[in-house]
C-alpha cells in the first residue's frame, strides 16, 4: 500500500488521462508484432493454468488463506517482494529517476532494506510464534478486539479501493503506451487475477507472484544492459548526464541532501532518514499485511526470518531495472522529456514515458512482448496481493468475529473465495468511479498514508513493551491516525502550514509526506505510552508468545553460521552500507 | 491439506514458460538476420534477441530438467516426505 508515498508517487496518472483523451499525442508509443502478442497470451494462459492446477490444494482455511504455511524461504521471499513490485512502480520510479536522478534510489535502499531486515530478525518471530493469520489478528491477540476492528476495517476497505486505482492506472498506461481499450485492459487483467486467486487462494497468488517476479526481471533487465553498453558503462553514463544537463548532482545519493534547496526533490536528509527510512519504510514493510502475509506462509520460523532477508537482497538490485533506465534516458534519448502538463501542451514526451521510450529504443519484436509482459505481470502480482490479503482480513478479522462466529472451516473457505471475487468487482467499480471523478484518486491515496505510520507505532510497542495495555494500543492507533488526517487537512486548507509540519517553507509535497508520517508516529507512541501508564496491563500469561520478554525464541545456535538468518542479515546490511558509500 | 509435497514445483512451470519464450525470442532474432526489420532498434547489431532468447531457453531447459515432476516426486519419497 502507501502508493502515494512509497510506490509510484511521480507517475502523474491524472495527467495521463488528458493524454489518453487525445491531446496532441501519437495514438500509441509502441506497436506489438504477432510474436509479442503470442508471448503476452501465453503468459495469461500460464497464470490461469497454475490457478486451476492449485485449486485442489486450497480446500482448507489454512490452505486457502495461508498457503498451508508450507512455503520455502525462497518462495516466500520472492513473493514478498513481487507483491510490492507493481508495473506502475516500474514506470513511476523510472520517471522519477529521469526527473530527480539517483535520489529516487532512496526508496529502494534506505526506504526498504533496514526495514526488511528488521522484519526478519526482530518482528517476524512474534508474528510467526503467535500463529496469527494477519496483522489485525496480531493486534487482537495483543490489544484486543477494538484495535483489530479499527485496523481490519481500514485495511480491508483501503485495499480494494487502492486495487481499483491501480487497475485504472494500469489500463490508462496500456492505452497510452499500446493504444489498448481501457475497458478491455481492466476486465481481462482483473478477471484473470480473480480466477486464479479464487481458485488457488494465497498459494496460487504466491506461486504466480514468483513466476511474475522472474518475468519482470526477464523483461526489464535487458534495457539497462543494452543502455550501459551504449552509454559506455557507468562512467560513460555519468559523463553523458553531466554533459547533457550541465550539473553533477544527478548521480549522488547523499551529497546534495544537506539543504532543502540543494536538490530537486526539495527534501532534507532528516526527512529521508527519519521520515522515509524509519517511519514510512518500517511501517510499510513490517505492518502492511499485503506483504507480511507472504512471509507468514513460510514453513518454519527460520524460513519466515530468511524470507524478508532474501527479499531485501533482491530489493537492493531493483534500482538496476527501475532507476537505471531513467538515468539512461537522460544520457541516451535524443529528445528531452518534460513535465506532463508541458508535454500535453507541446505534444512532446513526458517523464512518465521514459520506460516505454527506452523499450522502444532497445527492444525489437519478441523482446518487446517480454517487456510488456513484465509490466502486466507487475500489475497482476500487485493486484493478486491486494485481493488475497483483503480476502483473509475480511474473512478472519471482520466476517468471523463480527458476523458468523461458529461456522465450519469449509464455510470460511467459501467466504474467502467469494470475497476474492467481490474484492475484484469492487476494485473494478472503483476503477470506473475514478474514471469519472479523478480527484477521488488523490483522496484514497492520501487515506492510505494515514494508517500505516501509526500502525507501525502500535505494533512495535505491542511487540517490544510489555507494559503497553489494550486501551493504550487502541487510543494510540486512533490518535496517530487522527493526527495524520488533521495535518493533511491543515495543509490542504492552509498551504503555509507546511512550514510547521515539514519544518521549512522550501519543503515540497514529498517532504510533507515524510514529516507527517513521522509526527503521526510520534503522536501514536506518546498516546500509547501515556494511556498505558494510566490503565491496567494484561496479565503476563495472556501475552506469552506476543511480546518481548514473554516469548521463547527457538535457538539457531546449533546451525552452521551460513544457515543463520542473522548472518545473512549482517551480510545484506554490510552491502547496503557499501552501496551508500559508493554512490554518496 | 492435500498431499502438498506431490504438487508440481512452480520452478517447473517457470521453466516451461521460459523455454517457450526462449524459443520464440531466439527464433525471432535468427529470422531477423535473414529478413531484417525496416526499423532497427539501438544496439541491434549486438543481436540481443538471439543471446537473450538463448539465455532464457537455457534457463528454462535447466528448470524443466531439474524440477521435472518425476524428479521432485522421487526426491520427496527418498526424504520420507510422501
Amino acid at each position: 500500500m502507501l502508493q502515494s508515498l512509497f510506490q509510484y508517487p511521480f507517475l502523474a496518472v491524472g495527467a495521463l488521462q488528458d493524454v489518453a483523451a487525445g491531446a496532441a499525442k501519437p495514438a500509441r508509443l509502441l506497436s506489438l508484432s504477432t510474436v509479442d502478442l503470442l508471448i503476452i497470451i501465453l503468459y495469461f494462459g500460464f497464470v490461469l493454468a497454475i490457478g486451476f492446477y492449485l485449486k485442489k490444494y486450497a480446500r482448507t482455511g489454512e490452505g486457502f488463506f495461508m498457503a498451508g504455511r508450507e512455503m520455502t524461504a525462497w518462495i516466500a521471499g520472492l513473493s514478498f517482494l513481487s507483491a510490492n513490485l507493481g508495473s506502475l512502480e516500474l514506470m513511476g520510479w523510472a520517471a522519477a529517476s529521469y526527473q530527480y536522478g539517483i535520489l529516487a534510489t532512496h526508496w529502494y535502499w534506505i526506504g526498504a532494506i533496514p526495514a526488511m531486515l528488521f522484519l526478519g530478525i526482530v518482528m517476524m518471530p512474534f508474528y510467526y510464534i503467535s500463529k496469527t493469520h494477519s496483522v489485525p489478528g496480531y493486534l487482537k491477540l495483543r490489544f484486543g478486539e477494538s484495535s483489530r476492528a479499527l485496523s481490519a476495517i481500514s485495511f480491508g476497505f483501503m485495499t480494494v479501493l487502492m486495487s481499483g486505482i491501480n487497475m485504472y492506472s494500469m489500463a490508462l498506461v496500456m492505452k497510452v503506451v499500446l493504444g489498448w481499450d481501457i475497458n478491455f485492459s481492466i476486465w481481462v487483467s482483473s478477471l484473470t487475477v480473480a480466477i486464479y486467486v479464487a481458485l488457488g487462494g494465497l498459494l496460487s497468488a504466491i506461486l504466480n507472484e514468483v513466476l511474475q517476479f522472474i518475468l519482470i526481471w526477464a523483461g526489464a533487465l535487458l534495457i539497462p544492459i543494452l543502455g550501459l553498453i551504449q552509454a559506455g558503462g557507468w562512467s560513460g553514463l555519468v559523463h553523458r548526464i553531466q554533459e547533457n544537463l550541465g550539473r553533477a548532482d544527478y548521480t549522488h545519493l547523499w551529497s546534495t541532501m544537506g539543504s532543502f534547496t540543494d536538490n530537486p526533490m526539495g527534501i532534507h536528509w532528516t526527512g529521508i532518514v527519519f521520515g522515509l527510512g524509519w517511519v514510512i519504510s518500517f511501517g510499510y514493510w513490517t505492518t502492511d499485511f499485503l506483504v507480511v502475509q507472504r512471509v507468514l506462509s513460510a514453513k518454519d520460523m527460520r524460513s519466515a526470518q530468511l524470507a524478508p532477508i532474501i527479499g531485501s537482497a533482491f530489493k537492493m538490485m531493483v534500482p538496476f531495472i527501475v532507476i537505471l533506465p531513467g538515468l539512461l534516458g537522460l544520457a541516451v534519448l535524443p529528445m528531452k522529456l518534460v513535465p506532463e502538463a508541458q508535454a500535453i501542451a507541446t505534444g512532446g514526451h513526458s517523464y512518465n514515458e521514459v520506460l516505454p521510450l527506452m523499450m522502444a529504443n532497445y527492444l525489437g519484436p519478441g523482446l518487446l512482448g517480454l517487456g510488456i509482459t513484465a509490466l502486466i505481470a507487475g500489475f497482476m502480482s500487485g493486484m493478486a496481493g491486494n485481493v488475497s490479503a483483503f480476502a483473509t482480513v475480511w474473512t478472519y478479522d471482520i466476517y468471523r468475529p463480527m458476523v458468523k462466529k461458529d461456522k465450519s472451516d469449509a464455510h470460511f473457505v467459501a467466504v474467502g473465495r467469494w470475497c476474492t471475487i467481490l474484492g475484484v468487482l469492487v476494485s473494478i467499480g472503483t476503477a470506473y468511479l475514478v474514471m469519472e471523478f479523478k480527484s477521488i484518486m488523490d483522496y484514497v491515496q492520501a487515506l492510505f498514508s494515514f494508517f500505516i505510520a501509526p500502525l507501525f507505532g502500535t505494533v512495535l510497542l505491542g511487540m517490544l513493551w510489555r507494559r503497553a495495555t489494550p486501551a493504550g494500543g487502541f487510543w494510540g492507533l486512533l490518535a496517530g491516525t487522527a493526527s495524520s488526517i488533521g495535518m493533511w487537512a491543515w495543509v490542504k486548507v492552509d498551504p503555509g502550514a507546511i512550514n510547521v509540519i515539514a519544518l521549512s517553507s522550501n519543503a515540497k509535497d514529498m517532504a510533507e509526506n515524510m514529516y507527517r508520517a513521522l509526527w503521526s508516529w510520534i503522536v501514536c507512541i506518546v498516546v500509547t505510552v501515556v494511556v498505558s501508564w494510566l490503565t491496567k496491563p494484561k496479565p503476563d500469561k495472556e501475552m506469552e508468545g506476543l511480546v518481548y520478554g514473554l516469548t521463547q525464541f527457538p535457538s539457531s545456535a546449533h546451525l552452521p553460521l551460513y544457515k543463520r538468518p542473522i548472518f545473512w542479515a549482517t551480510v545484506i546490511a554490510g552491502m547496503f552500507v557499501v552501496l551508500q558509500v559508493i554512490f554518496w | 491439506m492435500s498431499d502438498r509435497t506431490s504438487f508440481i514445483s512452480i520452478w517447473f512451470f517457470i521453466g516451461i514458460l521460459l523455454l517457450i519464450y526462449g524459443i520464440l525470442i531466439c527464433g525471432t532474432g535468427i529470422y531477423e538476420i535473414f529478413v531484417p526489420p525496416e526499423q532497427q532498434v539501438a544496439e541491434a547489431h549486438l543481436r540481443p534477441a538471439i543471446w537473450w532468447g538463448g539465455l532464457l531457453l537455457l534457463l528454462g531447459a535447466f528448470y524443466c530438467r531439474h524440477f521435472a515432476p518425476s524428479k521432485t516426486r522421487r526426491a520427496g519419497t527418498k526424504s520420507g516426505r510422501q
